[in-house]
């Protein structure tokens, strides 16, 4: 039940935005959001846009990802 | 960023971590994926099978359908055979079944109850249906509860009088800290729900590790995201870093989100809860405030909840403790099915049950 989607704000109005998740647009409340912004990435749970996602962050984990060497035995 | 899904699934970079998992040469360890969303990718994506067999993961309370006790289901039939009551809900309720029936088995037999992707839709139903009274089946944890929360607020705002919840909300410290504590349940850390800490931030599972002693990691729902958080989670329990980490910070800041957290809390106070199968946990739960009396339908309705009791023979509660697996159940598979469900864990998509019994039979 706690999924939620990400999507990019194509387009905002007083109370909601447009985000396109992967070229269907959907309408999502902003009122859980503060600051909302066309171009953002959001996560949209329950009709509600909940998070801003960050890209510095995403790109960041993939290196991590890549980097990843072993598990460390004690 | 959208293309960033891809890189989450990149097939060589999952195929190191597996190989790294693969090496695995220490004691066994056993890891718990709370979250029901994250139960579903890990068997979607074949997880499981690619563990060596010393990495166990179980799944833990995480699905709120799962966890929501029958006299729930029961309260919300007896809203439905009202004649001027409008029940809205998210879909996987309506299987889950009562004391005597289910809300499928209900609109089937005409009642009107209708399936609704946000709470808000359960607004512009009230507003078209003002000879009605319409009730939002409210489940759901962190997540979920802040929508709820603002569609009261908005009913109030919009001067909407015939729009009411009926909650079961619950929240997850309480219940992590109860798994942390009860001596049968052996779990080595968790792998944290992460949606639920998009809203509720961080600070919750460092409580967690400081006095509870148990490890943990946030993380997303892509295939890297949970290998790469259980390769941390058994590096640091072999390690012996008793911490919790964000695997997931492109989503997860340390203070959530708080916005969402004011409406919720608003609208909702702590209060003791029933989980299905596992009991009352003292502030485990969420209740509207007085404030919103009017808009709370177990008030508005005046409804009495007279049977705790879950279906006899079902091992749910063992198995969202992560005491059992399904196949250990003897109703598994035999009158307990997706088409025939006895508990919710077989009726939600996000049910450990329900996966086990779509991806699971063939082992």
């Amino acid at each position: 039940m706690c999924l939620a989607i990400p999507g990019k704000v194509v387009k905002i109005t007083e109370k909601t935005c447009v985000v396109d998740i992967m070229g269907a647009e959907r309408e999502a409340s902003t009122e859980l959001l503060d600051g909302v912004k066309v171009g953002d990435y959001v996560l949209v749970h329950a009709g509600c846009a909940i998070q801003k996602m960050d890209e510095q962050e995403a790109l960041d984990t993939i290196r991590m990802f890549e980097e990843m060497k072993d598990i460390a035995h004690e | 960023m959208n293309n960033l899904i891809d890189e989450f699934r990149n097939s060589e970079t999952a195929r190191k971590m597996v190989r790294i998992l693969s090496e695995y040469k220490g004691r066994p360890v056993n890891l718990m994926e709370v979250c029901g969303t994250h139960t579903m990718s890990i068997f979607r994506f074949g997880i499981r099978d690619v563990l060596p067999e010393s990495i166990r993961l179980l799944s833990g309370p995480g699905c709120p359908v799962c966890v929501t006790p029958n006299y729930f289901i029961d309260a919300a039939i007896e809203l439905a055979k009202m004649d001027d009551v409008i029940i809205t809900t998210f879909g996987d309720m309506m299987r889950v079944p009562g004391n005597g029936s289910s809300l499928l088995e209900q609109k089937a037999s005409g009642k009107d109850i209708r399936i609704v992707y946000s709470p808000l839709d359960s607004l512009k139903i009230a507003a078209n249906n003002p000879d009605k009274k319409v009730v939002f089946l409210s489940v759901g944890f962190e997540t979920t509860t802040p929508v709820s929360a603002l569609t009261v607020i908005k009913a109030k705002e919009e001067g909407i009088n015939n729009f009411y919840l009926l909650s079961a909300n619950k929240t997850m410290p309480e219940v992590l800290k109860t798994l942390c504590l009860d001596p049968e349940v052996n779990i080595d850390g968790f792998i944290y729900p992460g949606h639920v800490s998009v809203i509720t931030g961080t600070a919750m599972y460092d409580e967690i590790a400081e006095k509870y002693g148990m490890p943990g990691v946030i993380a997303g729902f892509e295939p890297l995201d949970i290998l790469h958080a259980i390769i941390r989670l058994v590096s640091n329990i072999m390690s012996g870093r008793v911490l919790s980490e964000n695997g997931y910070k492109r989503a997860v800041n340390p203070e959530g989100n708080p916005v969402a957290l004011a409406r919720l809390y608003e609208v909702f106070e702590p209060c003791d809860a029933r989980w299905r199968g596992i009991g009352l946990i003292p502030g485990s739960g969420l209740k509207m405030r007085d404030a919103y009396a009017d808009y709370d339908a177990w008030k508005a309705f005046d409804i009495k909840v007279l049977d705790h009791s879950d279906p006899k023979g079902c091992l749910c509660g063992e198995v969202l403790k992560g005491k059992r697996t399904p196949k250990e159940c003897k109703l598994f598979n035999t009158i307990c099915t997706p088409e025939n469900p006895v508990g919710a864990c077989m009726v939600s998509s996000e049910g450990t049950c329900a996966a086990y019994y779509k991806y699971d039979m063939k082992r």
